[in-house]
């Protein structure tokens, strides 16, 4: 399960706070901040649609400074190989 | 699934941060003999619960400074077929990774590039030439970091 997050930016220290708490979440496999619509994507690595809902609920929606969240569930993946075109 | 005990997920954790760990470094850190520790490699690569080993190479140190997250979205589905597209996606060989996922977007990509410039030409001649391409949303990726995840 893949989290879009953005962030609320008035307060200056909620890059670093935020990922300080994302990194304490077992469950949290990626971390990548961006510079574009959103803000950071964390990966999120659950047994079924019932533990991710428990993580969401007692690790996400409680981490600081969040000020929007959108999933995208893995369908499939189709390619990666993290090859580089040499 | 496989059956795994704790020494199992502590072995697996090691081989996570160096897959190189030899089974005496492992014994050693866990208090097992190097056969002891080798057996259990053995078990881990035989039942597939490790897949494989991969080298991780520096994208900076071979001129590859910007990735690119792009969200997709298909302009005319069931029209173009998927699978056209995701052959044509997969065949571009500046895209890392491709994902099918649930949500705004209907794929997911990691693009790599030189610099913005040569993401500008990846964009313009492969992506926005796909067949049955809509929507494309681009995210600069700044910094990553990858966990170890909840094992054991």
């Amino acid at each position: 399960m893949s989290l879009r997050i953005t962030l609320d930016k008035t307060d200056s220290r909620a890059f670093d706070e935020f990922l300080i708490e994302a990194r304490k979440v077992p469950e949290v496999t990626e971390i990548q901040t961006f510079l574009g619509r959103v803000d950071m994507r964390l990966n999120i690595l659950a047994r079924d649609m019932a533990h991710y809902q428990q993580i969401y609920r007692t690790r996400i929606l409680t981490l600081p400074h969040i000020a929007d969240i959108e999933a995208l569930a893995q369908v499939a993946t189709i390619k990666t190989d993290d090859a580089l075109p040499l | 699934m496989i059956e795994l005990d704790e020494t199992d997920r502590q072995i697996l954790a090691i081989l996570v941060e160096d897959a190189t760990t030899s089974a005496g470094a492992l014994g050693r850190k866990l208090g097992l003999s190097q056969s002891a520790a080798w057996r259990r490699v053995k078990r881990l690569h035989d039942t597939g619960v490790i897949a494989g080993r991969r080298v991780d190479l520096d994208r900076e140190a071979l001129g590859f400074g910007v990735t690119v997250f792009l969200g997709v979205k298909l302009a005319t589905k069931g029209r173009v077929s998927l699978e056209d597209f995701e052959r044509a996606v997969a065949a571009i060989p500046e895209v890392q990774t491709v994902h099918h996922v649930l949500g705004l977007y209907d794929y997911r990509l990691r693009v790599v590039a030189r610099d913005l410039s040569d993401f500008e030409r990846v964009l313009r001649r492969r992506i926005m030439t796909l067949p049955g391409v809509g929507d494309v949303e681009a995210n600069v990726l700044l910094s990553e970091e990858r966990r170890p995840g909840p094992l054991g």
